[in-house]
């Protein structure tokens, strides 16, 4: 069961392993080593899929990664992936494959109608039209032309069980990118000298154009064999370079096959970073397609693809096959083809005489000079093709059931591209060549412009030997003994971009541009290469129009009267293949996404029932219940303020601050003035930005005259660590002081409320506790259930409290030593959401308050910035913009009516009826301490409105409240509490 | 991608680090006046060129690095300490 | 590759041959006769020796202050200069979306009077820039981010932009696509904004371009500013590399490169240079009606009319003129796609491009007179400046024209930073980098 098109063996196909595959519903057979495309050949299916915009009929056009139209759906476990290339599709036992944008069928598809209608869609007719009524556009014209868009179809079945995906990184010496003859050259004569190698193909083997000419096969087995024995040197088939990133920073998508994806749990790609000194670019040459008439049937092929699909898989495009060329490099496919018992149905070439055209005259062979295509015969498969001489007329028909075109060869020069080089248009070959610096690179062979596999092979020899010396070592001879068939002497190509005619003539196959869009885009005046691409499109598709990009620019070139060394190619940009989103991400996704940091009690949270938030990375307890609604939330509150309780606080940010100058140092990062803080202290601190703005609040204690803890709010731990770094050893690094990160080394819980003295005396020894001689924020070293630790009195509730701090690693051990000594009082572990409500009654900020936007003077705490030594922000806080009085200024508000609630958000307005916002709630709770809600709020002016009323309204919520200005600090002014 | 060589830590890949823009404009001294802090804080010459910058090696050695780097090719020709200034004056780069 | 610009020639019909009205009609009529009829968009000036307004940069901004200034404001005397052909930098780089949901009162002023002008954008200009405001969806991921979202639509509300809070449930029957429960950072809701959506970029260069050169703008391409001429304290002109030009206003519209231009005037800016990335999928067939934004996480996504995914994320985060894309930035994208949307694992992402953002020291843009009498500056867009290309367009002309700020972009002004009336949208502080 090989099918009608098998009729030889090929080099990667197994012809006694048979492999069934369906493609549209039809079950049909292949080999093991098949693409998708070489299986359908052999089964000599020829109609692949309908075009983007035309709906014409399509089939394969190449064998490779550039193929512009053979895209169908894959239907799998996972669900529908659309666009895949039948050319690179690795053929498997089972494979269901669709054709694309055609309906109902491929054979008979609605749409077609554009292809007749095609005068009126000219490239950008949508910018032209569509523009009344005006409720039409997203109502009527934008969904038709949304459903008309693109290629394939999404299905994906979003599930838990995701393909893994994976991100490895390499280093090396040397990166050769492409494994044909230069690429090999370059690898075993680096690898040979003693550095690492990386070297990558695209390809399921290594040799590329090697595979397809006999004569190279020794060659290319003897270094193969050489380069896998070579340990220095890693071969990675099926990895694509998509991208040049600078820095010797190469990323390479590695495509894994069937078994080997088995092994990996169905692991389907690699995501590759490589690091490397020196990059060798052997990329190669991709052939071009001609420009014209029916350019586009299904069985018009690009020669080099026949020659393919017959060495690597042993099928035949077509029994009688037209070739139409302009080089002698094509005449590879007319000989072997031929030889393999394809009918020739006559060489259409360009050029009048060229001594490949000789040499197959002596073979047999018919061979038209100086003659060209001037259309195809024949609709949803070729028929024939219509030929005349180029100057004399002379029109005549061949019968052919495949066209294999050659326009000639340009260089890959995408990756090139990206490190910077710049091009230049080599007229000899007729194309483009990279000239990049070589300390950003090296460009050897195809990829270069040197054709000819012997040529190419001394070519990379050369840039071998210029690396190894750069790098400092002898090149090594490894491989130059072998035999090089030597490359025939060619008669240069004659280049020709465009056969004018009637009907359709492509430039980008999968975007359907025809030569006409181009011609139309510079009567336009979209006349520059760039705007032609963008609109007409050429170029924009999946496979970037790369088999017809010079084309393109050669006819925009003939419009425009230019050559085409001046109206160049469009810029390639990353990714030289498209890579899964999957790939990209690589395996941080989903719940793996951010790491999770968890307390080191979070397992004792989690068992005493806590519902936990999210506040950044940390997951931390809001609340010990699983109820919803406020209750369990004031109940947690109310033993507080009533008895004692206790919260995990030790999210907050530590830095260790120590050294003579320690004390210098914190008097600059602080607003106010920490020197003169005895040991034994601690003071609430705020830190600024240098544009006076506040940065950061929180706790320093002086555990000695040089050694002091900072604390700062969870969300800018790394930043504060961040900035007093920055300042330190830039702004005053003659300053001698060390800073150390102890976040995560303590955990700190603070015990609340009016009988927490009495729980915190139970638990530490050797510190006297009692009011005189622990006064509110007293610090110290103290020894805690057993543990050296540290306790300080200091309240964020506006109840009496202490915070401890003991090691990490004794978390558990303190905390449910400090829950024993609480029992006889009822102490309550409460959560975040509790910890909110106490603070917000106590009027304290947070970053909902302390926002980035706010300064020192619109919280109130102006009379704590130093008035006279320098400090970070100092200058740009005086600045009157910065304390002017109708700035948006912390106040407390409360519902007039009390039974009303707040919203976080709600606008404060004069009235219900005035639009303009006069400032907006940021934080709001029920009270426990007083009647109803209690909020606070940053309101235009805000201190001198204490006392008024205004109304809060959040139209989101359709809620408007009677406010009550009053001062943030609701509870207990004076401090009695925190200071009994 | 940019590769830096950190002193301490050896060559290491850019997300390492954290950039703290440009180092040629130091901290005036404290009695400076209002015009050389705002000057200090929002202006910034951002030269199609050679740039003196900071970047704090915060995922290793917490060492504050100088560095020069070309702004479009993305070369970096010289790394320092926070104190040391580069070997050639600053081309203006434009 | 594009090889370095020589001034193509001009063929001798650069004469202003208008390029007619464009309609369904004439389609028709175009189609039935060979499309021979259609001539250029714009006219390819050559530059005189004055002008009363010069106008630097042929992006967005630059073509439609032209176009405004000609229009609104009855100054045709005006030419734009481009170092290369128009629209190519972030006009044509972007990521499409307009939307004016801000936090800062003014902000919001701005953006919605630039929504406005979107509207009736293609009726005016007679060019169908896709103008499809199919909605704006910002994701929330936790109470505080719901928190912030409120307030900021409450803001919207009160000067009268709808902004619609909706559940867990209505996002995922507006976005099936998205994953609400199965990510680190669980989606718990999301505010739309119905008026929010997309715009074919390259539409709007050339639809403005059109315009302007309809009413009689001169837009020169190909002529680089090499230096800007000062006499007797104000602007008197430009060096190009096509020639001196004489002029009473000089504005700079050239977003990503405001400082090097700023810099031939004598003047240094608040202004970063840095490069946002940006991304397009395959093309599929529609499967994202809305433009979605991730709220944990810096990602936001849309399908183009293409059928494409554009999308993109933060910027790259040192000062760059690379207009390319590093790998840290696209990997951390492709993991928020993935992670907000698990459909898309197996769709391929195409082509990673890049461009080079102005960015400000308070994250808002710069529309302001400067130290120097007569030069004007249109700049500091960050990664904002698509959206608001009308409102900038409108607003610089009426600066420039009036000598005032347009009240909906008073609060712009360069001063601002040294005077302390920052318009920080996140409060992230004078550090561009981090915005």
């Amino acid at each position: 069961m090989q099918g009608p098109g098998r009729i030889t063996r090929g080099l990667l196909t197994d012809a006694e392993r048979s492999v069934g595959f369906r493609f549209d519903g039809r079950p049909m057979q292949g080999l093991a080593g098949d693409t998708l495309a070489s299986a359908l050949l052999a089964n000599g299916v020829r109609l692949i899929g309908r075009s983007f915009k035309y709906h014409r009929p399509r089939g394969i056009v190449t064998a490779g990664p550039e193929e512009p139209c053979a895209l169908v759906d894959v239907l799998g476990a996972e669900g529908r992936e659309p666009n895949r290339l039948a050319t690179t599709l690795a053929l498997h036992e089972g494979l269901v494959a669709e054709s694309q944008n055609r309906w109902p069928s491929l054979g008979f598809d609605v749409m077609a109608v554009n292809d007749l209608i095609g005068r009126f869609l000219p490239a950008g007719f949508y910018y032209k039209t569509f523009m009344a009524p005006g409720w039409a556009w997203e109502r009527l014209y934008e969904p038709l032309i949304r459903r008309a868009a693109g290629l394939g179809r999404l299905e994906a079945i979003v599930g838990e069980h995701a393909a893994p995906a994976e991100t490895l990184h390499d280093h090396a010496d040397v990166l050769v990118i492409g494994a044909g003859v230069a690429g090999l050259t370059a690898a075993q004569r680096l690898g040979g000298s003693g550095l690492k190698v990386m070297l990558v193909e695209q390809d399921v083997v290594l040799g590329a154009g090697a595979l397809l000419d006999p004569r190279w096969h020794a060659w290319r087995e003897t270094m193969c064999d050489a380069l896998a024995a070579r340990s220095a040197v890693r071969c990675l088939p099926r990895t694509t370079v998509v991208g040049a990133y600078g820095h010797g920073v190469f990323g390479a998508l590695e495509t894994l096959s069937m078994a080997e994806s088995a092994r990996f749990g169905g692991l389907k790609e690699r995501l590759r970073i490589i690091r490397v000194r020196r990059v060798v670019i052997a990329t190669g040459a991709l052939e071009r397609l001609i420009v014209f008439p029916g350019n586009d049937r299904p069985g018009v092929m690009l020669a080099g693809a026949a020659l393919s699909y017959l060495r690597r898989y042993g099928v035949a495009v077509g029994r009688r096959a037209a070739y139409f060329v302009n080089s002698d490099e094509a005449y590879d496919t007319v000989l072997a083809l031929t030889a393999a018992g394809i009918e020739c149905a006559g060489v259409i070439d360009v050029r009048p005489a060229s001594k490949a055209a000789d040499r197959a005259r002596a073979l047999g062979i018919e061979v038209h000079g100086g003659a060209q295509i001037d259309a195809v015969i024949g609709r949803e498969r070729v028929r024939g093709v219509r030929v005349s001489d180029r100057d004399a007329g002379h029109r005549r028909e061949l019968a052919a059931d495949c066209l294999l075109m050659s326009g000639g060869y340009s260089p890959a020069m995408a990756l090139a591209s990206q490190l910077g080089a710049a091009s230049g248009w080599q007229a000899e070959i007729a194309a483009f060549t990279p000239e990049l610096d070589s300390s950003s690179g090296r460009v050897v062979g195809a990829a270069r412009g040197v054709f000819g596999l012997a040529a190419a092979v001394r070519d990379a020899e050369s840039a071998a030997g210029a690396i190894a010396a750069e790098l400092g070592r002898a090149v090594s001879a490894a491989g130059a003994d072998l035999k090089l068939p030597p490359d025939p002497q060619a008669t240069p190509i004659a280049p020709l971009w465009e056969v004018p005619g009637r009907g359709k003539a492509f430039v980008d196959l999968q975007n359907d541009v025809t030569a006409e869009d181009v011609r139309l885009a510079q009567r336009e005046g979209y006349e520059h290469v760039e705007h032609m691409k963008r609109y007409t499109t050429h170029g924009m598709a999946t496979d970037q129009g790369r088999i017809g990009a010079l084309a393109g620019s050669a006819v925009l070139a003939q419009a425009r009267a230019l050559p085409l060394s001046v109206v160049g190619q469009a810029r390639a940009r990353p990714f030289t293949q498209p890579l899964p989103f999957a790939a990209l991400a690589g395996g941080e996704v989903r719940q793996h996404f951010k790491p999770r940091r968890r307390l080191a009690l979070h397992d004792w949270h989690e068992a005493a029932g806590a519902t936990f938030m999210t506040a950044g990375l940390w997951l931390r307890p809001l609340v010990y219940s699983h109820d919803s609604g406020w209750e369990p939330v004031l109940r947690e509150a109310r033993a507080v303020r009533r008895s004692v309780g206790i919260a995990d606080v030790s999210t907050l940010g530590k830095i260790d601050v120590q050294g003579p100058d320690a004390a210098q140092f914190l008097d600059f990062i602080y607003a106010n003035t920490m020197s003169t803080l005895s040991a034994g202290r601690s003071r609430y601190g705020i830190m600024l930005r240098e544009d006076g703005m506040l940065f950061d609040d929180g706790t320093v204690s002086r555990l000695a005259p040089q050694h002091y803890l900072v604390t700062t709010t969870t969300a800018n731990a790394a930043a504060v660590l961040e900035h007093m770094e920055f300042q330190l050893q830039s702004a005053v690094p003659q300053l001698d002081v060390l800073l150390t990160d102890v976040g995560d080394q303590w955990a700190q819980f603070a015990v609340a409320g009016p009988r927490s003295r009495e729980v915190v005396a139970a638990v530490v020894a050797g510190v006297d506790l009692s009011s005189g001689a622990f006064s509110y924020m007293a610090a110290s070293a103290a020894t805690i259930a057993g543990v050296a630790g540290r306790v300080f009195r200091i309240s964020f509730s506006g109840e009496l409290a202490y915070e401890l701090a003991v090691p990490a690693s004794c978390a558990e051990h303190a905390w449910t030593a400090l829950l024993k000594a609480g029992e006889p009082f009822g102490i309550t572990p409460y959560g975040l959401d509790a910890l909110n409500t106490l603070r917000i009654e106590k009027g304290h900020v947070t970053s909902a308050e302390l926002n980035g936007n706010t300064s020192a003077d619109d919280l109130g705490f102006a009379r704590m910035l130093k008035p006279d030594a320098d400090f970070v922000g100092r200058m740009l806080s005086q600045r009157p913009a910065l304390s002017a009085p109708d700035r948006l200024q912390l106040v407390g508000v409360r519902p007039v009516e009390r039974s009303q609630r707040l919203r976080n958000g709600m606008q404060l307005v004069a009235s219900a009826a005035s639009g303009a916002s006069l400032g907006y709630l940021t934080s709001s709770t029920p009270s426990v301490e007083l009647e109803g809600w209690v909020g606070l709020a940053l309101l235009a002016g805000g201190r001198q409105r204490i006392g008024q009323r205004l109304t809060g309204s959040s139209a989101v919520h359709g809620e408007s409240v009677e406010l009550e200005i009053v001062s943030p600090h609701m509870l207990d002014p004076e401090n009695h509490r925190v200071r009994a | 991608m940019l590769r830096i060589r950190c002193p301490w830590c050896g060559e290491r890949d850019e997300i390492e680090f954290r950039y703290r823009g440009d180092a040629s404009r130091p901290r005036p001294a404290a009695d400076a006046g209002l015009a050389a802090f705002c000057d200090y804080v929002y202006q910034r010459d951002n030269p199609q060129g050679w740039h003196l910058e900071w970047w704090l090696h915060v995922g290793g050695c917490r060492t504050l690095l100088k560095i020069e780097r070309h702004t479009l090719s993305h070369e970096i020709r010289w790394i320092g300490a926070a104190a040391d200034q580069p070997p050639r004056p600053m081309e203006p780069g434009r | 590759m594009n090889p370095a610009p020589t001034s193509p020639p001009i063929p001798a019909s650069a004469e202003r041959t208008p390029s007619g009205r464009y309609s369904g009609w004439r389609l028709l009529l175009e189609g039935l006769s060979g499309q021979r009829g259609w001539s250029r968009a714009w006219a390819k000036a050559q530059p005189r020796s004055r002008y009363r307004v010069l106008i630097v940069g042929g992006g967005g901004h630059g073509l439609a202050t032209a176009y405004y200034l000609a229009t609104e404001y009855g100054i045709t005397d005006v030419a734009v200069l481009e170092q290369g052909p128009i629209g190519l930098g972030n006009v044509g780089r972007n990521t499409t979306i307009i939307r004016s949901n801000y936090f800062h009162p003014d902000n919001i002023r701005f953006f919605e009077y630039s929504l406005k002008l979107w509207e009736g954008l293609e009726r005016a200009l007679n060019f169908n820039a896709m103008v499809s405001q199919r909605g704006t969806l910002n994701l929330f991921h936790s109470e505080a981010q719901r928190d912030l979202f409120t307030r900021r639509a409450n803001m919207m509300r009160l000067q009268g932009v709808e902004m619609e809070p909706l559940g867990a449930a209505a996002v995922k029957s507006l976005v099936p696509l998205i994953d609400l429960d199965n990510g680190r950072y669980p989606v718990l809701g999301g505010f739309l904004q119905r008026r929010g959506g997309t715009v074919r970029h390259d539409a709007v260069a050339w639809g403005y371009a059109r315009a302007a050169s309809q009413a009689g703008v001169d837009i020169v391409e190909h002529c680089e500013v090499t230096s800007i001429v000062r006499q007797a304290g104000r602007v008197s002109g430009v060096e190009t590399t096509r020639g001196p030009i004489a002029a009473d206003t000089v504005c700079l519209a050239v977003a990503g490169h405001s400082s090097r231009l700023a810099a031939m005037a004598g003047l240094t800016l608040p202004i970063e240079s840095h490069v946002l990335q940006a991304f397009v999928s395959e093309a599929i067939k529609p499967v994202l009606d809305v433009v979605v934004t991730y709220g944990a996480g810096h990602f936001y996504v849309s399908q183009s009319d293409k059928g494409g995914l554009v999308f993109g994320g933060a910027i790259d985060g040192y000062n760059s003129y690379g207009q390319r894309g590093t790998l840290p930035a696209a990997e951390e994208v492709a993991m928020e796609a993935v992670t907000l949307m698990p459909g898309l694992a197996r769709l391929k992402v195409l082509r990673q491009w890049g461009g080079v953002m102005d960015m400000s020291m308070d994250g808002s843009p710069i529309i302001s007179r400067t130290p120097l009498e007569g030069l004007i500056l249109n700049g500091g867009w960050c990664y904002g400046g698509f959206k608001a290309i009308p409102a900038g367009g409108m607003t610089t002309a009426h600066l420039i024209a009036r000598n005032a700020p347009h009240p909906v972009a008073a609060h712009l002004d360069l001063e601002r930073f040294a005077a302390g009336r920052i318009v920080d949208e996140r409060g992230i502080g004078p550090f561009p980098y981090a915005h």
